[in-house]
């Protein structure tokens, strides 16, 4: 399997075209802003609690900074990741170089890991600059260290999914617009469809949750490492790539 | 090195192709020649391994483009029509991934990548953004990708299409120099291109092929005599006379020109010249001679009566000696 040439050519275009770093530099903007709101406003609070010792009870680290920032943190990436994937093979159809990479000696499933190996180490690139955020918590207070690692180990597989959903979206198409709105639109749908389990209820309330990415994060956020929410994210993940393979192959023979 | 057997392709109700069949030989150029639309891309993609047929069996090296598309896929260079290129990579680095993929060895690679840029006169762009260049500098990068690994066959679509006088000279060069250690199929529809880089010429049209062969013999077996145009101001009916007795005349025909005054088609055997005697019977006579001159019997004429005329093989040609034409 010649993986790793589509992986170096992946992430060449990646950063001499300006798209990674846009997307890098937007998502540490942002990451960075809500951050410093929910570091300031913990130091304020932690502040007040100084004077009033009954307040101080329920505030810590883990509850107060990194359970938000993570929180918000996957609303970024849930804009962000569809443009991370959207030209993976969109542009390559709309260019027409799919026709000699896929005559090169290189099988589909090659080509196809490949390409999601290179989104997923953009992405690794991105997750991991953030690392900043809870080394500056580590300068001035006690980190507890399972949360944290759980919290990213729970980003970097919410990730991987949207990835995979987003490389499946674009091998539909060959506009890279259409592409990053139809990842979006199906991430938010998934990311929602929680909310309407309680309406629901009953088994139906159960499989909505249980469909949800929003739900399957919050255990992570939390410091809880299940191995329920971990298959639920492999799962849709191989399903998608699964899927594009199939869309890959159901190409060819359109012709 | 190629042998493709009745391979047919429909898309959706559409039948790109029927029943075509060839074979090319080890070590040649064969011109993939037909209008627009006619198959000759869609035969190439097959061919490239780009897509499967509807129907049909095709081998490249020996090897099934369908059951063993790996071993095609590893000897073939394809340069697909209008040569897709990644605009965003840089041409060495762009060359050296293909040479990768392509199974070039991590030691010979630098090598070989600065030796097919030597060969495609591309060094001097190297550095460069594919996305910059100049469309001659462009195709040439995409002969470069094909001939990197050093495959045994070139499927070349359109491969000088689009370039100025210059650069398709070059291209031209390039091509014949590649003959001999590598089997080559370029399609196109400019005519003299295929006289001047091929051996042998494959004519499709509407999905089927119409005639395939060395385009000498192709010449032959479609003009089997030498036409001269004549313009004679004079009767009629005594010039055709006149030219019908002249030694070796196989048969005259009347060809109104567009200045309203008589023409014919004097046909001969190849080899025997007739027009001196034309000129002959016209001083003779007393008649103004307007026009002499030989009519064309080039691959164009044959191409034009086949695709324009929708003509297939005149009955006089003989239907052995390596020529195949087809209804």
């Amino acid at each position: 399997m010649r993986i790793w040439p589509i992986v170096k050519k992946e992430m060449r275009i990646y950063f001499t075209s300006p798209v990674a770093w846009v997307i890098i530099t937007m998502f540490l903007v942002i990451a960075g802003y809500f951050f410093y709101n929910i570091f300031a406003f913990y130091t304020l609070a932690s502040m007040q609690s100084a004077m009033n010792p009954q307040m101080g009870r329920d505030l810590n680290v883990t509850d107060s900074v990194l359970r938000p920032l993570f929180s918000n943190v996957s609303v970024i990436l849930l804009l962000l990741m569809p443009l991370i994937t959207m030209r993976l093979f969109a542009e390559e159809r709309r260019s027409g170089t799919i026709e000699l990479l896929l005559t090169y000696p290189v099988r589909d499933g090659a080509v196809l890991v490949g390409k999601y190996l290179a989104a997923l180490a953009v992405y690794v690139i991105m997750l991991a600059l953030t690392l900043l955020y809870p080394a500056i918590v580590f300068y001035f207070v006690r980190l507890e260290w399972g949360p944290l690692l759980t919290g990213y180990l729970g980003l970097l597989l919410m990730g991987a999914t949207f990835l995979a959903v987003g490389i499946f979206a674009s091998s539909l198409t060959e506009n890279q617009i259409v592409a990053s709105i139809t990842t979006f639109g199906v991430l938010l749908i998934l990311w929602v469809i929680g909310w309407s389990a309680e309406y629901v209820g009953g088994t139906w309330g159960r499989v909505l949750s249980h469909l949800s990415l929003l739900d399957h994060f919050d255990t992570f956020a939390r410091g809880v490492l299940d191995t329920k929410d971990v298959i639920y994210y492999v799962d849709v993940t191989i399903v998608a790539l699964f899927l594009t393979l199939r869309s890959l192959e159901a190409r060819r023979w359109k012709g | 090195m190629i042998d493709v057997q009745n391979l047919i392709k429909h898309y959706g109700p559409v039948t790109a192709i029927r029943d075509v069949s060839f074979s090319v030989a080890p070590g040649e150029i064969v011109g993939f020649l037909g209008p627009n639309g006619a198959g000759k891309s869609t035969t190439m993609r097959i061919l490239s391994c780009f897509m499967p047929a509807s129907s049909g069996r095709a081998t490249v090296a020996g090897f099934d483009v369908f059951r063993e598309s790996m071993a095609v896929r590893q000897r073939i260079g394809y340069v697909p029509e209008n040569v897709p290129l990644y605009s965003e990579m840089r041409v060495a680095t762009y060359l050296d991934f293909v040479a990768e993929v392509k199974g070039v060895g991590r030691w010979q690679r630098k090598a070989r990548v600065a030796e097919t840029m030597e060969r495609c006169l591309i060094s001097d762009v190297q550095h460069r953004v594919i996305g910059t260049l100049s469309k001659g500098y462009r195709q040439r990068v995409g002969l470069a990708q094909a001939i990197v690994s050093d495959p045994a066959v070139l499927i070349l679509d359109e491969p000088t299409i689009g370039l100025d006088p210059k650069q398709i000279i070059e291209i031209r060069a390039l091509i014949k120099a590649l003959a001999g250690d590598h089997t080559v199929i370029l399609s196109t529809h400019i005519l003299p291109e295929v006289s001047m880089v091929c051996d042998s010429v494959i004519i499709i049209n509407r999905g089927s092929i119409v005639a395939q062969g060395p385009i000498d013999r192709l010449v032959e077996d479609f003009f089997p005599t030498a036409r001269v145009h004549v313009q004679i101001a004079g009767p009629p009916p005594s010039v055709r006379d006149g030219l019908a007795r002249i030694p070796g005349v196989v048969a005259v025909h009347e060809d109104a020109s567009a200045d309203g005054l008589a023409g014919y088609v004097v046909e001969s055997p190849r080899g025997r010249d007739v027009r001196g005697e034309i000129f002959q019977l016209a001083a003779q006579q007393r008649w103004e001679l307007r026009e002499l001159r030989r009519a064309g019997m080039t691959l164009e004429e044959v191409f034009i009566r086949i695709v324009a005329g929708e003509e297939t093989a005149p009955e006089t040609a003989p239907a052995d000696a390596g020529v195949e034409v087809q209804a």
